[in-house]
Formats: C-alpha cells, structure tokens, sequence
C-alpha cells in the first residue's frame, strides 16, 4: 500500500520536473544564503574564541594595576620573592599595513609549557626566541603580512590565532616602548604558605578573576546579527519560492489525494507518505543549498574579515573550516523552512473532504474573507511594531520590530494590489481593456507569493540603501572634522619622540600630542585620551551636545567629553557625571559623534591625562602644517629619524581608509542585498512559468475571439511589468520607513550611534529600473512561450468532450 | 453480501438539515446487479457512497460481507474500500501522473492483491494494451473510462459501484464499456450497484431501485 501511495505521489514530479527544480532551487537558494551566514558567523567566532584566550591553558586569575596604567617590573620580582607564582605578560598593539599586530610578550621560564599556544613550547624556549633579536611566534597568514616589516623574524606556527605575535617579554617590551613595564602578572598557582597578602607587598594591584575573554564577541555581535538578519530576509524571500511551488504542486494534486483516499489510502498514511516526500527533497535541496552556501561564505569572507579587522580590530580566518554542526544546522533549517512552507498545505490535506468536487480550484483563489484576514493579521503586526517602537526592547526587540513591519507591509500588499487594479479598471475603455484588467486580477492570487518576495527584496534594498548612503553623507563630513589634523607621527621610543618634538617644532603650526589608554569604563572595555588644549579642537571636534565654554572647562581639568556610544549606553549627557580612574568623579562637558567606534571612549585635557597616568608613554602627534608641506615634511622625517612609513600617516591617507573600512562594512550587506533581490527575481519567474501552464483555459477563448497570440504575450508581459511597477510603489515607503528604523532604532542598539536621515530619489529610480528590468526578464521566457504556442494546443482547451 | 436497513442522511442546509436518504432498505446478492434510478436530488449518489465507506450514514445500518459499516472509523472504513470494494467514478479520477498501465494495477497493489497476468488479461480485455504507456490525459474519454474500470477490477472486489458510469461518454462508447464492465464483472462473481439516469442502462441490471425524495418507492 505504502509503495503504490509513494508512487502516485512521486509520479507528480516525475512528469513536472520544472516543478521539481523549482521547488529545489527555491529551498536550496534559501538554505545557501542563511547557512552561508551562518558559515561566517561561525568561523568569525571560532576566530575570536581562539584570540580570546591569548593564553591557551586554562582560564587564569591575574593581577592588574587598579588605575589601569602598567606594573613595574620590581613589582613583579618584589612578589616573585614573596612567594607568589606570578608570570609577567606585556601586550600592545603595533601598526601594521592592514591592520595592528597585537603583540604579547611572555616570560617562557616562568609561564607553565601549556599556556602557550599548542606547539610552541620549543619554539618559546629556544636561544632565538630569548635573545637580544628575538623572534615573533605568529600564524602563517600574519606571517606573510610582516614580510618587510621592521620586526624580528617570524616562525609561522598553525596554533597561532592570527593577527596574534608572541614574543619574549624583553623583546615585546621593546618593541612597544615600555621597557621596564608589565601589563599584567597571571597567577599560576596558588601563593606559597605564609606568603604575604597582595595588598602588602603590591596595594596598587588587584586580583582579577579568569575572564572568558569575550569583549571582542560582545563587540562584534551587533555586526553578526545584522548579518544574521539579512541571512534570515534572504532565507525568508527564498521560502516564497518553496511555498509557492509547495502549494502548486499540493493544488494540483489535490484530485488525485481525494482519489487515493476513495480507494482506500488512510489519512494518516496520505500525510505520512506527503511528510516523507517533503522532507526527502528537503535533504536533498538543503544538501545542496549548504554546498552552494559553502560557496557563498568562500566569497564573502575575504570582506567580512576585512571588516571585522578595520572595525573592531578583530582577527578573522580568511578561510573557512569544515564544521559538522554548520552542515547539520543548514540541512535541518531546510526542512524547517519546508515544514514551514508545507504547514498550510498539511493541514488543508488532513482537512480535505472525501466527497468534494474533485476539479482544482482556481489556485490560491483569493477570496474576500482570506484578504480581511490578510488585512487584520498585518494590522495586528503594525501594532506589535507600534508598541515595540515605544517601548525600550533592545537590539532583538529592534529587529523583532524590523520583521514585524515587513511581513505586515508582505500581507498588505494584495490587498493593496487589488484595490489598486479595481482603481485602474475604472479607466479602460473598451471590451479588450476591460479583459485585461479582470484577467490581471484573477491572476493575482497565483503572483501573490512571487510580488510580496518582490516588495520585500525591493524594500530592503531602499531600506538599506538610504541607510548606507545617510551614514556615507555623515561619516564623510564626520572624517573631515575629525581628522583635521594634516599629519599623524608615531615614534618609536620617548626618547625618539622628544627628539621630534624638537624638530618638528619650528617646521609646524601645531603639534597635538595623542595619548591614550585602554581601560575599562563601567563594564565594558573602553580608552581615555588626553588632548591639548587647541584652536583644531575647538573649531572642528564634531559635538553633538556641548554644556557652556566646553573646551575651557576640558583644559582646566574640570570637565571631560564622552563620545556618543558612552552617552548613549550610560546616558552621560552634559550635566552628568563619570568615575574615572583616581576616584575622578569627572562632569561631562559635551559628547562627541564617533562612528566606526565599538568602544567608549572620554577625552580629557592633557594636564588631567597624565595626573591619572603618569607611565602613559606619549608616542603619537597630530601635526598641523601648512597645506603642500606635507610630503616634504614625511620625507624629511624619514631622512632625519629614519622613521618607517608606517608611523606616519597623512590625513588623505586615514581618510581614505577609513572610508574603504567603511564601504567594506557594507560589502557584505550590500552582497546580500543583490543576491536577495536575485532570489525575488527567480521568485516571479518561477510563478510566472509555472502559472503559463495552467493559464490556457483563460486565454484560449479570447485568442479563439480575434486575439493573435504574439498580442497576448505582450499583455502578459505588460502585467507582469505593471505588476513589479505596483509592487515598487509600495515598497518604497516600506523601504523608506526601514530605513529609519535602521537609523533611528538598530544602529542606535547595534553601535550606540543616531544617524540623520537623508533621502536619495536617484537611487530609487536605478531600483526601479532594475526590478521591473528583473520583471521583464523574468515574463520573457513564458510569453515567448505563448506567442509560439501550436492552435492545436490552444484547440485542445475546448476539446473537452475527450 | 450487502444487506442496507433503514439508512438515513441529511445534510446541513442553509434553512437547517436537509435530509436526503429517509430510510432506505436494500438487499444485493454475490453476482447480482442493481441500478439505482431517479431524478437528480433523489440520494442515489449519497446512498452509493454510504454503501461504499465514503460516507458515514446517520441512522440504520449497513453491513457488507458481515461487516457492519456503520460504526467504523476512517482508518477501518478505507480498509474496507481497499479489500472489498470498487468505484467507478462518473470523472473517471485516474492519476493523471502515472500511465495506464501503473493505474490499472493500482487498487490491486494498494490492497496487496497485484496480479500481474490477470491485470494484463483486463487490459486485454479493455482493449487498452496498446495504450498501456500512455498516461490518462493521452486517452479518449472512453478510453479513460475502461481504464477506471480495469482498476476496479483488478483489485477483485466483492462490490462494484459505479456512479454513472457511461454519462461522460458519448452513447456508442457507453454501451460499449457497459458491455465490457457487466461481462467483466459476471467473470469475477462480483456484485455491482450502479447509478444512473439512463434507461438503457437500467434496463440491462438484473433489478432496478427507484429512488424519491430519499425514500425508495419501487423495486
């Protein structure tokens, strides 16, 4: 019984197989988009589990300077001597073509062996790796970046995490100009019996717990889930396809489940065997889909790490590794997607009448009550979307609202279609008018699934598009005022840097000196900089809330800046206050936009900086030269200092990467976005073929009136143009109020920012074109089909009689 | 083998129920025929149902081959469609996706019943071996309408029904496939109720049921 049901069932795709590769392309496009994020996400993750820990044994607890600046190396003997096992790690940042190195220095003799990453023990004790040269114990990929760099010799090593360099801590020491300092003792075991306490021997250190070490996946899981949500949009429009083809094929078998019932075939058997069938091809597209999606994540990784490195200073494999877990997860949101498709389509089966008429219905005959309820279920998510919106709900809550917005705008819009078609029918003239725009209605219903994939894609690309163009217009003008001054010099030691200030003094109009350290401010990892007291920062530093005589009060030491991110996410706006280090309850003058980002960050004076951190070393200038001094400047630097060019960086260079880390953010997104409105475009063609096969009936009587048949195919092409056209109109103020939800609720979640809107109507005209481009090309395969059509297929409509 | 006691039925309405059978009582024997008549509405169709699993009846009782109908379940009832009953249907409702000779074998195999050499004996007999590649939307209506016949058959079913069996069909094939399905279902001893309008029809079954207004008013 089983075979001969699994048989009838199968025989269907047997004889429309275009049905069959529908359905596949449609489930396997969907799966390879979602899981080819996933595959991102994943090994981004793996990356950062892997840099985390920058010491491989087990989590360690470790003592840390309570004002956040370095340790002294008598103070690591001093406890040495007392009894405690400490070892001491040094860990800084080296500017690199392509992004920091981070460098960690160890002391390999009193570090245990398996702290190390797996396989350098040898390598970390060897007379190379101590000696005066050194050695830098890297992954290979970062072993390639450091050829020409003026660094000690590299030894590529698979367990290193890349962007990673470990070092001796004499060595690493040097390299970063902090000879003498320690950034932080990790306890490697337990304090010998009667040691001292800490507060005795070292009060200025405090013992840390074991971190996880997750900032840097808390930093970036903002970025992921944006990608996640895109991954999901593109999933969602490719499931329109399944569901469309799921529900024809269902549709069209539906004769055929009242047979096999009436001769005998159990419910439960029918939907068992309807079950198997689904989720057989669902293994077989998600198997191809996680293939495909493999594919996609090859090609977007390259970007996405780039991203990650420029942004958040995160270091992403730019290959991807082989996980289990990945393929499994694709393979089974392939058959969730399909349950989810088919769960309409189930329950009408288990549902069906035994005695019904046994002629299909019109497919997806949409009736009036199925719009109301269209109508009230899309209101119902408009009110969700309402109460979210006014309600703090988060980053999930942003893109709960996000998603509620669009499938409301997805179930409005045949409706809306439909009301618009009746408003034009209004205006034809003539029997010929009349037909085209009744036909076009009745065609709706079988298009529906097709245009909401449509009004989707578009939307997201409006959406995201004034979104990315709004942040390009600030950030530009943004990247003008901050970086106003013409030439960033970083020197190699103190000394160096004193010797420069003097050279540099007469050849200059100014000289800002930058100094910084990285501490934690509240909760989360953030910097102080301290700035000097200058007419560049008084006249350009972009301020988006300022108290009264700001710069005076920063100068004076009696007030600081935080940057938006900071205010955002502690609401410190002028008027509050902020602890800093020393027990500073410091009052906020002003905040500060400072996109790109992830971390807080409070400006001081300079005067105040070096009161709470007097080993701070000062390295870096901004230098103010008159315009075209520049070049010589840089030469006369080099020749003077032999300073590499990596430490110096004119403002047209930093900008412009800075906008390249910008338009690299958005690569990805602006790839799914491509590849969705792809997904959308294969949607309606799909329908649109599959719709031709079962249009005949409807067109063979007005070609049998006077109507030639290369004319029908053109008014089918012009519906599925006025169609798309349609679809667009109402995408455009989804799209427009998607795109203020990026900027005015995600962004905010996501990075602590609010952009202004801007609105850019030559984007939405190139959209448009190429959607209903993407329409025309997608009804030109059936139309063609039509106009070539044989009379006798034609005829065979009225040959009922058979 | 069919003993149908005091059956009734009725619909909803839009003015409440409608009833449609109002006790009717019939008796068939192993190899005999009977023609249910009368004017659309009558319940001819309705009774065929009943009788045949596809329906539950409200009240009375049916019972084939010592089973009683009545009170089984989905699952028992379409047990019951698969082993000891055939349907021919007006609409032929073969499987548009699978080819002739894939339908005519398959109530036998959903039964479990498959034979091949009497299958191909039937379709001999149907005249359809020239045919038997060919799938449903291939054939004439007559042709479609022997090939539905062929499947009932080749399940050897204790009971044919058949609800108007000749009415897609122009008068020359009617009486050809009547003829072909009473001979067929004498050769395999099966019982056969039929539905019809036609007097020719009617006129060939060993007795007729006059169905009005549910009621059965002459036998």
């Amino acid at each position: 019984m089983i075979g001969a049901g699994l048989q009838a069932l199968l025989s269907h795709w047997m004889r429309r197989p275009f049905q069959l590769l529908t359905l596949m392309l449609g489930l396997a496009t969907a799966t390879a988009l979602w899981s080819g994020v996933q595959a991102i996400n994943a090994e981004a993750r793996a990356s950062y589990d892997r840099a985390a820990g920058v010491l491989a044994g087990p989590p360690r607890a470790t003592l840390l300077p309570r004002d956040g600046d370095t340790i002294a190396q008598d103070t690591y003997l001093a406890l040495r001597r007392a009894g405690w096992p400490v070892s001491p790690l040094i860990e800084g940042r080296l500017p690199l073509p392509g992004g920091a190195l981070r460098l960690v220095g160890v002391d390999p003799f009193t570090l245990p062996r398996d702290d190390l990453p797996q396989g350098t023990g040898d390598a970390a004790t060897g007379q190379d790796f101590i000696g005066s040269e050194g050695r830098l114990l890297v992954a290979p990929e970062t072993a390639e970046r450091l050829d020409g760099a003026d660094l000690p010799p590299a030894i590529p090593l698979e367990s290193v995490a890349p962007g990673i360099a470990y070092a001796d801590i004499g060595v690493a020491q040097r390299l970063l100009g902090l000879d003498g300092r320690i950034s932080r003792l990790v306890l490697t075991g337990k304090p010998a019996l009667g040691a001292p306490p800490l507060d005795r021997i070292a009060p200025e250190l405090e013992r840390r717990a074991p971190e996880s070490g997750a900032d840097i996946a808390a930093l970036t899981d903002s970025f992921h889930l944006n990608l996640t949500a895109f991954g999901l949009l593109s999933f969602a429009v490719g499931l329109f396809i399944v569901r469309g083809a799921v529900g024809l094929a269902f549709e069209q078998r539906r004769p055929v489940f009242r047979t096999l019932r009436a001769l005998g075939l159990t419910r439960g058997i029918l939907l068992a065997l309807l079950m198997a069938e689904l989720t057989v091809l669902a293994l077989i597209a998600g198997a191809i889909g996680v293939a495909l999606g493999w594919l996609v994540a090859t090609m977007l990784l390259p970007d996405v790490a780039a991203t990650l490195r420029g942004l958040y200073g995160a270091e992403v494999q730019g290959t991807l590794t082989l996980r289990p877990s990945w393929w499994a997860t694709g393979i089974g949101i392939a058959v969730a997607g399909t349950a989810l498709s088919a769960a309409g389509s189930l329950w009408q089966v288990a549902r069906l009448p035994l005695l019904a008429p046994a002629q299909p219905r019109a497919w997806a005959r949409a009736s009036v009550a199925a719009l109301r309820w269209q109508v009230a279920a899309a209101m119902a998510l408009v009110a969700v979307a309402i109460a979210l919106a006014l309600t703090p709900s988060g980053l999930v809550g942003g893109f709960v609202l996000l998603g509620a917005l669009l499938v409301a705008a997805a179930l409005l819009l045949p409706p809306l279609l439909h009301a618009a078609l009746a408003g034009l029918a209004r205006f034809s003239r003539g029997p010929m008018g009349e037909w085209f725009w009744a036909d076009t209605r009745q065609q709706l219903p079988g298009l529906s699934l097709a245009l909401m994939a449509l009004l989707l894609a578009l939307a997201a690309n409006i959406g995201v598009g004034t979104m990315v163009s709004s942040f390009r217009l600030t950030f530009t003008g943004w990247l003008d005022q901050r970086l106003a001054s013409e030439l960033y010099v970083t020197a190699k030691t103190e000394a160096q840097a004193a010797d420069l200030l003097a050279f540099l003094a007469p050849r200059t109009t100014a000289i800002l000196p930058i100094k910084s350290v990285d501490i934690r401010i509240g909760d989360a990892p953030g910097e102080i900089y301290g700035v000097a007291d200058d007419p560049t920062y008084r006249d350009n530093w972009p301020l988006i809330a300022a108290g009264p005589d700001v710069w005076d009060r920063v100068a004076a030491g009696q007030a600081v800046l935080v940057n938006e991110q900071l205010a955002r996410r502690d609401g410190l706006w002028p008027g509050s206050r902020v602890t800093l280090p020393g027990d500073w309850d410091a009052p906020v003058a002003g905040v500060y936009s400072d996109y790109g980002n992830p971390l807080a960050q409070v400006l001081v004076g300079l005067a105040s900086f070096d009161r709470m951190f007097p080993q701070a070393p000062e390295l870096r200038f901004g230098l103010r030269v008159p315009e075209g001094a520049v070049a010589g400047l840089r030469q006369a630097l080099i020749d003077e200092f032999g300073l590499p060019p990596d430490n110096m960086v004119d403002q047209a260079s930093l900008k412009q990467f800075s906008l390249d880390v910008f338009e690299r953010t958005f690569t990805v997104t602006a790839a799914l976005n491509v590849l969705t409105l792809s997904v959308a475009g294969l949607a309606i063609l799909t329908s649109l073929l599959t719709l031709a096969t079962m249009r005949l009936p409807q067109l063979a009587p007005v070609w049998a009136l006077g109507l030639t048949r290369r004319r029908l195919a053109l008014l089918e092409l012009l519906r599925a143009l006025l169609l798309a056209f349609l679809t667009l109109i109402v995408a455009l103020p989804v799209g427009l109020l998607l795109a203020f939800v990026l900027l005015a609720v995600i962004n905010v979640q996501a990075f602590g920012w609010r952009l202004p809107m801007h609105v850019f109507p030559s984007d939405w005209i190139w959209l448009g074109g190429l959607s209903l481009l993407a329409a025309a090309l997608a009804s030109l395969p059936p139309a063609l089909q039509l106009s070539r059509i044989p009379p006798s297929r034609l005829l065979g409509v009225f040959a009922n009689e058979r | 083998m069919l003993n149908v006691v005091d059956v009734t039925k009725s619909y909803p309405g839009a003015d409440g129920p409608v009833a449609v059978l109002r006790g009717v009582s019939l008796t068939l024997m192993a190899g005999e025929t009977l023609a249910l008549t009368g004017e659309s509405g009558s319940g001819k169709s309705t009774l065929l149902h009943l009788v045949g699993g596809l329906d539950t009846a409200d009240g009375g009782r049916i019972v084939l081959e010592g089973t009683d109908l009545t009170p089984l379940g989905d699952g028992e009832r379409a047990r019951i469609r698969r082993t000891l009953v055939g349907v021919v249907f007006q609409q032929f409702n073969l499987i548009p996706s699978l080819n002739v000779a894939a339908n005519i074998s398959f109530q036998a195999r959903l039964a479990g019943v498959s034979d091949r050499d009497w299958n191909a004996a039937l379709a001999d007999r149907l005249g359809l071996t020239p045919h038997l590649a060919k799938y449903p939307e291939q054939l004439s209506g007559g042709q479609q309408q022997r090939v539905a016949i062929g499947r009932t058959l080749a399940a050897r079913p204790r009971l044919v029904l058949a609800d108007e069996p000749t009415g897609n069909l122009d008068e020359k094939s009617g009486a050809a496939v009547l003829a072909l399905m009473l001979d067929l279902v004498a050769e395999t001893g099966a019982a056969l109720l039929t539905v019809t309008h036609s007097q020719r029809l009617a006129s060939r079954m060993d007795r007729r049921l006059l169905l009005e207004d549910g009621k059965a008013v002459a036998r």
